[in-house]
């Protein structure tokens, strides 16, 4: 892409990327062969390429500082961005199987670092699937928080496995998850929230969140009102289904 | 492009069918197992002859390549699974069947829990099953047992299963360079959720894992094989890597600049010998196989030795052995070998001589515990032509390849199905 094309996609009073220019589908299929690069460790993982602000140098290891947010299934980033502010110090990483939609959200992080700068430097982005890679990315009880707002419904029985939250996914989501962790879920459609709410209740490693904790939680508004799909649901005067967790010891 | 899809698809569909043959030892030794495709043969040592199979289901025991065997670790029980969708639990004492179970998908590997009580198996889609033996006592039949789910790797194909030696943790591996290591729970039939660690580091598939442990020390360390052609030894309580060791190249058989083609060492087998320092490693393309010597204290891995196997092709598809012999059995051999009469065939071959004052060294046929009546009966005809092993090695390494390895475009054919694509009809 030559360089006044790769402008044209940027709006001329934000500097923000537009999203018509990236448009994707709504769907990608989670079971296909992927063949996007994948880091063969946590270890493995770039943080110079993510967070050139912390990490400055590729060969410099500052192991002090690690990832503790994850948005599973990003879609455009609207969550990442609100977070970024409200938790300056903290890394996080959006995690997105479509390529276009990835795309979107790398120049958008960009373009809001060049437009504030000092800000924006703990979101990045990854093109992966995580249902199948989240361990290659995070070690053990690495993470504080881990979000799947609005994700893929699969409404066919068929097709139940290809959904985010299952009870084989939620064994390795408690793994990369500390104790305390929480997860937040979010949807629009009843039969989805229903079920991820089931799956969460009857694992053995999550506890609900009190009606209190969830009132004093920042992070909690943010789910219905910070995405894109969020806001879009709001618009349309739509109903939400929320189920957040914590991580907790198995007795 | 449509054509040519199905014609690949189609090749494809018929390599999968080649199934390498199976070997397992009985704990003491006091039977082997040898499967081929669907053919399970199995021949009593102490009595001097075949087992009879007894299956109150009648028929043939599995309409399908077998693609999993393994005794139990006090040798009562013997587990048989493969691509018939059916899990067979066997008595070793009267080779009945005791228990069918049957699978959705195509079963990849079995695992017997120490004490006898779990059978567990994995399927095509990366869920493990468990069915459970408690109270089971040796001489009925049991009916109507069903397999509840104990864990899944997100749809991947899982290719070996093994319970730690103190029984702690299941590890299963898969085709996308994953070890998981999981807490084998108190009541393993509301599932195993508690993960105790990915061992991580392989390139390429994983197609085999053993466990090393000395006697003088407790603690235990996991080795695996890999498409990669590496073998690595693994600290399962925390993941870590410990050493890395490329045997492709340091047995010869790759440069080191890999001027080779990419996949043509895969390790396909493992074998631990006697206390567990000693370990036999089957490699694609070798006639022989690699020793490797395990340093527990320094918790390094090296290549002792190349055994090879002069004045005969012979390229084994699967080891095995017995804690308490210091044998180690090997078969080659194939199903539906494409293009030759032989339906299934195998050939037996032994190697002894691993203590420290002998050479490892192949046993002539007749010197074999059992003798050319054990030869006949697993291997299922007497002599069999050079050609066909050669062939048969080929075709076990081409449906490997196109089983565990992930197809790969090449860029301008990627593109031209990008450009196809409905949803990227670009307007201008």
């Amino acid at each position: 892409m030559s360089e006044t094309e790769l402008n044209l996609t940027l709006s001329k009073s934000t500097g923000l990327p537009r999203k018509r220019f990236y448009r994707a589908r709504a769907h990608s299929n989670p079971l296909s062969d992927s063949h996007f690069p994948v880091p063969t460790s946590p270890s493995h993982v770039d943080y110079s390429l993510h967070y050139p602000h912390y990490f400055p140098s590729s060969g410099q290891i500052n192991s002090s500082k690690k990832i503790q947010f994850a948005d599973i299934g990003c879609g455009f980033g609207g969550l990442l961005i609100s977070l970024s502010t409200l938790f300056p110090e903290t890394l996080m990483i959006g995690m997105e199987l479509r390529d276009k939609v990835t795309e979107y959200v790398k120049e958008r992080i960009l373009a809001l670092r060049l437009a504030n700068p000092g800000q924006y430097q703990n979101i990045s982005v990854v093109r992966t699937n995580s249902m199948k890679y989240i361990p290659n990315y995070f070690e053990k009880g690495q993470l504080l928080k881990m979000f799947f707002l609005f994700p893929d419904p699969h409404f066919k029985e068929k097709n139940h496995r290809r959904r985010v939250i299952s009870p084989h996914l939620l064994d390795e989501y408690a793994y990369v998850l500390g104790v305390g962790g929480i997860i937040y879920t979010i949807t629009d459609v009843e039969e989805l929230g229903e079920w991820m709410r089931a799956c969460l209740e009857n694992h053995p490693m999550f506890e609900a969140l009190t009606e209190k904790e969830l009132e004093a939680d920042p992070v909690v508004k943010l789910l219905s009102s910070a995405t894109e799909e969020g806001q879009k649901v709001a618009r349309n005067g739509g109903l939400t289904f929320q189920a957040v967790y914590r991580r907790t010891t198995p007795s | 492009m449509e054509d040519t899809t199905t014609i690949e698809e189609g090749e494809t569909n018929k390599d999968i069918e080649v199934a390498p043959a199976l070997i397992a030892v009985h704990p003491t030794q006091k039977s082997v197992a040898v499967a081929v495709g669907s053919d399970l043969r199995i021949f009593d040592i102490e009595a001097g002859c075949a087992a009879s199979l007894v299956d109150d289901l009648g028929g043939p025991f599995h309409r399908d390549s077998i693609r999993a065997i393994q005794y139990g670790a006090e040798g009562k029980l013997f587990v048989s699974a493969g691509d018939d969708k059916i899990v067979k639990m066997w008595s070793t004492k009267s080779w009945r069947c005791i228990c069918t179970v049957c699978s959705e998908k195509r079963v990849t590997a079995v695992a017997i829990s120490n004490d006898g009580l779990y059978v567990c198996f994995a399927d095509k889609f990366g869920v493990v099953w468990v069915v459970d033996l408690v109270g089971f006592e040796g001489n009925q039949t049991l009916v109507n047992k069903k397999a509840t789910q104990l864990l899944s790797h997100y749809c991947s194909i899982i290719t070996s299963l093994e319970f730690s030696p103190d029984g702690q943790f299941i590890v299963s591996a898969d085709r996308d360079n994953k070890i998981r290591v999981t807490i084998f729970p108190k009541s393993p039939l509301d599932g195993a959720h508690e993960i105790q660690s990915f061992c991580l580091g392989h390139t390429e598939f994983i197609s085999c894992l053993a466990f090393v442990c000395a006697r003088e020390c407790l603690q235990s360390f996991l080795v695996s094989g890999s498409g990669d052609s590496t073998v690595r030894l693994w600290d399962i309580s925390s993941g870590d890597l410990l050493d890395n060791c490329e045997v492709g190249i340091k047995a010869g058989l790759l440069e080191s600049n890999g001027s080779t083609e990419q996949h043509d060492h895969a390790v396909t087998d493992i074998c631990t010998i006697q206390d567990g320092v000693l370990l036999a490693v089957a490699i694609q393309s070798l006639q022989g196989i690699v020793l490797m010597s395990c340093n527990l204290s320094a918790r390094t891995l090296s290549v002792a030795k190349v055994v090879s196997i002069a004045k005969e092709t012979f390229i084994p598809t699967s080891l095995g052995t017995s804690p308490s012999s210091r044998l180690l059995w090997m078969v080659t051999g194939v199903s539906n070998l494409p293009g030759f009469d032989y339906l299934s065939f195998a050939r037996v071959r032994v190697i002894s001589g691993f203590d420290v004052e002998q050479e490892p060294a192949i046993i002539e046929d007749n010197k074999i515990p059992g003798g050319d009546t054990l030869l006949e009966n697993l291997q299922g005809s007497a002599i069999i032509d050079e050609k066909i092993f050669l062939a048969a090695a080929e075709a076990v390494k081409t449906a490997m390849c196109n089983l565990l390895i992930k197809k790969q475009y090449p860029a301008e054919k990627r593109e031209f199905r990008k450009k196809t694509r409905n949803d990227r009809k670009v307007k201008f």
